[in-house]
């Protein structure tokens, strides 16, 4: 299992950035950036956003896709399924 | 004291501009004055014939294209216009064939959405909650 998986879960701005994909997603980084900016005053500015947002596809947790000349963010939360395997399904094998 | 008369979009074609920004989005051309290769064309909407003025203007100079892809892919508009009700505005334009890069959304006090101008552009629309 990844130590990159844990150390982009490890921070706030990061897991907040995962919240809204689940709501809502495919954004851009415009969009990404008004959400965390006004629905949880985050005013981290946009390079840093992008800098998560490239921790976050290093874990493998974001997937970006190009649509002709625009650039859209995904979730994917399948590498979480490496800690279910790893802390949960064990005890449920029990 | 200053007043903001005239405020301007970079477009690829002036005339593909002019038919979107009128048809489509429902401006009405306010200036249309031949300058050389160009034009001065300006935009106004019908609602507000006196008020501020889009400028149409060519996107000819080679630092304006690298410029606008930038803003396109992450999502950025050039520009930013009110309107009453946001959500039913993305509904009669995607009616109309305009693609969204960002569905009508709720931004603290305003409701937002994002759409492609089809001249190089991104357009944010906003609603004033």
């Amino acid at each position: 299992m990844s130590d990159d998986l844990f150390k982009a879960l490890a921070d706030p701005t990061r897991r907040t950035i995962l919240d809204e994909l689940v709501d809502t997603d495919g954004q851009t980084l415009f969009e990404l950036c008004g959400r965390l900016a006004m629905k949880h005053g985050l005013s981290s500015s946009r390079q840093a956003i992008s800098q998560h947002l490239g921790v976050l596809e290093a874990a493998g947790l974001v997937s970006t896709r190009r649509e002709g000349r625009y650039k859209f963010h995904y979730l994917d939360a399948t590498p979480l399924h490496s800690i279910a395997a790893r802390w949960i399904d064990p005890t449920e094998r029990t | 004291m200053p007043r903001i008369t005239v405020s301007s979009v970079f477009v690829d074609d002036q005339e593909k501009a002019r038919r979107f920004y009128t048809d489509v989005l429902g401006f009405q051309v306010k200036h249309d004055v031949p300058l050389g290769d160009a034009r001065w064309l300006t935009v106004v909407s019908p609602e507000v014939p006196d008020g501020t003025e889009l400028l149409l203007e060519p996107d000819g100079h080679p630092a304006v294209r690298p410029y606008k892809d930038a803003l396109v892919a992450d999502g950025i508009p050039a520009t930013y216009f009110e309107v009453d009700d946001v959500r039913a505005e993305a509904d009669r334009l995607r009616g109309a064939g305009v693609r969204f890069t960002q569905e009508p959304a709720e931004m603290g006090e305003v409701i937002v959405a994002v759409l492609d101008d089809t001249c190089g552009n991104l357009i944010q629309l906003l609603q004033h909650a």
